[in-house]
């Protein structure tokens, strides 16, 4: 066996509640693997699908989008809207034989840094089991 | 939305350096003193927001979630926190207290006390250092109730606002002897002085609000409930620290003697309320029944628990309250445990667990076993109320709360000296809300006269041009103190970021948000011409404001600056991975500094305001709010459908605090009708409503066409028409209005009184209670009796719902020997034969007949669902289930809209008492005095933007805005296209997302910005 796999994974977060709870981990000094890269959107429903493509392609071993819990959209319902795209995007990407669990959606509140460490260890977890995303395999 | 952090405040030391003509006086940092000075500072009046404690948030920054949302307190509190303590018109004096009160309203000359901190917050940085090193241990923690400890030197509360360190001075060895000096020692930046003294400030000021809040009562009381005793009695507040993820155990219940999971537990109502008992309250804490049932829910959902609630009576009157507990009771399964009360706690010495013994709904006695039993203490007057009230020259109620009146239920026995919150009487947050925004226009009126000059803003330099420009970008690496330089090698990712593309200069700071960095960054942006500034230190959640004004201040626009989070989202969760943390923090660096030469300039667009406003209703809530408003200098329409203005209240004939509402009426009507800034508009129906804030147009069926900033809807409420028990053929049978209107006439000759509650309220059809009908049965009741002692009167209910104060109705009912039996069967009402009334008597245990010859229906309030409709549609505002208005958000927006301009107010929001009702209308007109005081207003600048030559006119996006901002019109070339009103968005690039033609961009997080991001971190020679 080589080294272990790290693998790359890009978290989107909106502003108002689940990057403060990824502050909140922080605060609390809750620790977690090294793997995440937070990309803060104003809201949940700003994240494209496009981006989540675009990491994918780009050689992300797994992309997670975080929402304000249903009903704590500080805009509404902008975490409905994020919801019903990813759960689209997710139909489409096992369309196209890759496995959706490299796409996760999760609600974090401002107040839930255990649940931001408990969601983001678990996910880590998950994709180093499914092991580096078979498109740069592929190109390799 | 300005969020400043604690070092950006002016507050402390330079008191009076403004150039002011008057400021107002906020006493009391708790959600109510917040919303207050906020409405009073976007009104552009100064304000002093004095707190004696060092952090502003008061109870609910404790609470873990709020009902009957369940909306995390934390995240719907923090924003107006940081608001409050960012305002450039807000002085957020914590750890201050009012000394001295003199002068008269208008007037007053007000000295305080600034307690010493000894640290100084200026500059504090909160990285905790000193808290780390300090020696002393075991200190009770009373933000966590003493569930947990804390050092001599401490920040308050992971959301302190202000987040600074303060020596609490009896614990501090170096204070109380000299020995020890070790927090001043490792603080890097010299924030320790021992030496700290309180001094006295003298502000000058207007008009006075007292938001002093409630204390939780002494559980201790109660000694047959083991407080302080069993372990495993705690009191609500410390079970919601219990609850809470960022309480002491990070929201795992377990029960307090043995760590375990608790199984089962039981919650007891009424501690300290609702009892003649020595040391107890006679008041209904008005809240207690809604926490509890939020508490049970809440534990609920984090395990598998039994519980069971202990309630005298059920009092979920407010907005969707019923519906909250129907919710408990029926999905959570949490067994609620009507008219049962609670003898007393036993505990088990050996397994501490506890046995409730209690008797039941039907007057049995009956005990179970639980592992935690939680008490549901009441609200009683704040600590130093009487001293408080002294201070103030107001007086105090029988209960030692703020005296108020129904007519005037936000001023005090003072001129110029307004109350608001808790401090009135036990409230829940959302009327505190409203009501604060009430007691800042009855504030504002004494403020803001002939000589008033709004708050000036800020000036900056000039912002450079940096069109076409190649960007520079300026980078700044910080320590914070060893935060982020313990685990990230600093000095290794300010040399990366120096090889990036676009970096002029890259440097390491040991607190960038210090003071000096801040002006070096300054200096910088001019004598280094960068045109891009990026900070990689904490979360800009807390600190990009500060940045931003550093880059206003040194000439460049704000949203040329972005931040990398490498302390809260790196070095801190990543402690033991020093390395990988280090390789993080250059990847997050990269991925903001690649935004970041993408990043334009941005100007939020000014909209014109016409300085009026449209009151829709001239019942009691439309014409005080209309008078608020006039009060203030400014035009007001009311438009009333009748022919006359009064509303519902022309059926009322009764009194209130001595006074006919009939003559409080007519003296109101009076008021309005001389007014020179109030037109009426009387027999007028609206067509419609266009515009948005600032620029509305009322179109009145007549033609007029009323130009205004704002609109009110204070349409009122209807009473539920009954068609139960044969009403308007039996001629025995009537409703309380009818009842009250001949009582008050003397024309009421039955010797035989059924009131029979909950007729249209309550009910499979109308789900909601209707919140006025228990207290106007028991005032019709009681008249009766006083009129004449030997009148049998008996009132038939599900629960007595005489919450607050009105508790005294209850108590008074029943001394003059009113009968009070409940429904026999849940929801059924008691059946009625045309002479005979049947209920349940559990004193005698059996079905009882009462013959009436008179049956009240207590007819609930309907909600004029029609009028209503007509109008959410021309102004698109949802209304609820229940056929009320739906406002922005039920706890902090009361009387907002989601779409801005329009407010609600009254009994069109909810049924509630007329006091209820003026307060919110005070508290609707200062929201809208916001807005129409203003002579522009400015948008946020990281809208949506539609670029006409890729829009297809789909409208995808118009329908996926929730704020209404997107409009698909008819472009120059005939063909259609989306356009957004800058004025409605708010920026959450929903839109952005949906649009299939890539022809819609949310400026600062526009595509290629967030897709340069994702490509720096994956996709960069090297990595």
């Amino acid at each position: 066996m080589s080294e272990e796999f790290e693998p790359k994974i890009v978290a989107f977060c909106c502003n108002w509640c689940s990057y403060a709870g990824a502050d909140g981990a922080g605060v609390a000094r809750l620790q977690m693997p090294t793997n995440f890269r937070i990309i803060r959107t104003m809201c949940s429903a700003r994240v494209d699908p496009e981006f989540v493509l675009r990491a994918l392609s780009k050689g992300a071993d797994g992309v997670i989008v975080l929402g304000c819990h249903p009903a704590d959209c500080h805009y509404i319902g902008g975490n409905y809207r994020a919801r019903r795209r990813i759960a689209l995007l997710r139909l489409v990407l096992e369309q196209y034989g890759f496995d959706p669990k490299r796409l996760k959606l999760e609600w974090v509140s401002a107040s839930e840094g255990e649940k931001f460490q408990t969601t983001l260890t678990g996910f880590v977890d998950t994709i180093k089991k499914l092991g580096p995303t078979p498109l740069v395999q592929e190109e390799k | 939305m300005g969020i400043m952090p604690f070092s950006f405040q002016c507050a402390i030391g330079i008191i009076g350096g403004k150039d002011l003509t008057k400021s107002a006086l906020v006493i009391g940092g708790g959600i109510a003193g917040i919303q207050a000075s906020l409405d009073l500072a976007d009104r552009d009046i100064h304000v002093y927001l004095v707190e004696r404690l060092p952090t502003i948030g008061g109870t609910m920054c404790r609470l873990d979630k709020t009902f009957p949302t369940n909306d995390c307190s934390a995240c719907i509190l923090s924003p107006k926190m940081a608001d409050c303590i960012g305002h450039p018109n807000i002085d957020t004096l914590t750890h201050h207290e009012v000394v001295k009160v003199e002068g008269k309203e208008g007037d007053f000359k007000v000295t305080l006390k600034k307690k010493a901190r000894y640290v100084d917050p200026d500059s504090c940085t909160a990285c905790g250092d000193c808290i780390a090193k300090c020696p002393s241990k075991g200190i009770p923690d009373q933000f966590e109730y003493g569930l947990a400890t804390r050092k001599a030197i401490y920040i308050p509360h992971a959301q302190a606002v202000p987040r600074v360190a303060i020596i609490d001075a009896e614990n501090c060895r170096m204070i109380q002897n000299g020995k020890c000096g070790v927090c001043a020692k490792i603080c890097g930046k010299k924030a320790i002085n021992y030496e700290d003294k309180d001094v006295e400030v003298v502000v000058e000021v207007g008009s006075v609000i007292a938001a002093a809040g409630f204390q939780p009562w002494e559980a201790t009381v109660a000694t047959e409930y083991g407080y302080g005793r069993f372990k495993n009695v705690v009191t609500a507040l410390e079970f919601e620290r219990m609850m809470c993820a960022s309480g002491p155990d990070r929201g795992h219940i377990k029960v307090p003697s043995s760590g375990e999971d608790p199984k089962k537990i039981a919650f007891i109502q009424c501690c300290g309320s609702r009892s003649e008992k020595d040391g107890w309250k006679k008041y209904c804490s008005s809240v207690c029944c809604m926490y509890a049932t939020k508490q049970a829910m809440i534990t609920k959902e984090h395990a598998d628990v039994q519980e069971d609630i202990f309630f005298m009576d059920i009092r979920s009157y407010g907005k969707e309250f019923e519906a909250y507990i129907n919710r408990g009771q029926k999905e959570y399964g949490i067994n609620m445990h009507r008219a049962a009360r609670v003898s007393n706690v036993e505990e088990d010495p050996e397994t501490k667990k506890l046995t409730v013994n209690y008797t039941d709904a039907d007057g049995n006695g009956a005990s179970a076993e639980y592992d935690i039993v939680v008490l549901s203490i009441g609200l009683n007057p704040p600590n130093g109320a009487e001293e408080l009230s002294k201070t103030l020259g107001i007086e105090l109620n029988q209960y030692g709360f703020c005296k108020t009146t129904v007519f005037n239920p936000l001023g005090t026995t003072r001129k110029g000296v307004f109350v608001t919150g808790a401090f009135a009487a036990p409230k829940d947050i959302p009327t505190s809300v409203a009501e604060a925004s009430g007691s800042a226009a009855k504030a504002g009126a004494y403020i803001v006269d002939a000589n008033f000059e709004p708050c000036k803003p800020k000036q900056y330099p000039p912002e450079k041009d940096v069109e076409g420009k190649e960007p520079r970008v300026g980078v700044w690496v910080c320590h914070c103190g060893i935060n982020i330089g313990s685990v990230v090698d600093v000095p290794a990712v300010a040399e990366y970021a120096k090889g990036l593309p676009h970096v002029v200069l890259s440097e390491q700071s040991q607190y960038a948000c210090a003071q000096d960095c801040l002006e070096a960054i300054s200096a910088a942006i001019r004598e280094k011409d960068l045109n891009r500034v990026v900070v990689a230190s904490c979360t800009p959640r807390t600190h990009e404001p500060l940045f931003r004004e550093a880059c206003r201040d040194g000439g460049l626009n704000k949203y040329l600056f972005n931040m990398a989070n490498i302390r809260d989202q790196c070095s801190w969760i990543h402690m033991h991975a020093a390395a990988a943390a280090t390789e993080k923090a250059k990847d997050l660096l990269r991925m903001a500094i690649a935004k970041a030469v993408l990043l334009e300039p941005l100007v939020g667009s000014e909209i014109p305001v016409t300085n009026s406003a449209a009151v829709v209703g001239g019942g009691i809530t439309g014409m005080n709010a209309a008078l608020d408003i006039a009060a203030q200098g400014f035009e007001v329409h009311i438009i009333e459908r009748e022919k006359e203005l009064g509303g519902f209240a022309r059926n009322f004939h009764h009194r209130e605090d001595g006074k006919e509402v009939s003559a409080y009426l007519k003296e109101l009507v009076e008021k309005v009708e001389k007014c020179p800034k109030i037109k009426v508009h009387k027999g007028a129906h609206i067509k419609d409503i266009p515009g948005f804030v600032g620029n509305f147009k009322v179109q009145l069926s007549d033609g007029k066409e009323l130009p205004v900033g704002a609109v009110l809807f204070a349409v009122g409420a209807a009473q539920y028409k009954p068609v139960e028990y044969g009403y308007g053929k039996d001629g025995k049978v009537l409703t309380l209005l009818e009842a009250e209107k001949k009582i008050a006439e003397g024309k009421l000759s039955a010797k035989n009184v059924a009131f029979v509650q909950c007729v249209g309220s309550r009910s499979d059809d109308v789900k909601y209670c209707s919140r006025v009908c228990c207290a106007g049965a028991l005032r019709n009741a009681i008249q009766l009796k006083m009129n004449d002692p030997t009148v049998s009167v008996s009132i038939l209910h599900k629960d007595v719902r005489t919450y607050g104060f009105r508790e005294e109705l209850y108590n008074k009912a029943s001394s003059l020997g009113v009968k009070f039996l409940r429904y026999r069967d849940g929801d059924k009402l008691p059946a009625y034969d045309g002479s005979v009334v049947k209920a349940y008597d559990t004193t005698l245990g059996r079905d009882v007949e009462i013959p009436v010859d008179a049956l009240v229906l207590s007819a609930g309030m309907a909600p004029v669902r029609e009028e209503k409709e007509e109008l959410a549609k021309m102004v698109k505002v949802p209304i609820s289930k229940d056929g009320f208005f739906f406002e922005a958000h039920q706890k902090l927006r009361p009387v907002d809209f989601a779409t801005e301009g329009v407010y609600v107010a009254g009994s069109a929001h909810w049924p509630k008492f007329m006091d209820e009702c003026i307060a919110q209308a005070s508290g609707a007109a200062a929201r809208m005095l916001t807005i129409i005081s203003k002579k522009k207003l400015v948008s946020e600048g990281i809208v949506a933007v539609s670029n006409p030559d890729l829009c297809d006119g789909c409208g995808v996006c118009e329908g996926c805005c929730d704020y209404n901002a997107i409009n698909i019109v008819v472009g120059p070339d005939g063909r259609l296209k989306s356009d957004v009103n800058p004025g409605l968005c708010k920026g959450c690039g929903s839109c952005v997302a949906s649009c299939p033609a890539g022809a819609m961009e949310q400026r600062g997080f526009r595509n290629k910005q967030i897709i340069a991001e994702i490509d720096a971190l994956l996709d960069y020679p090297g990595v």
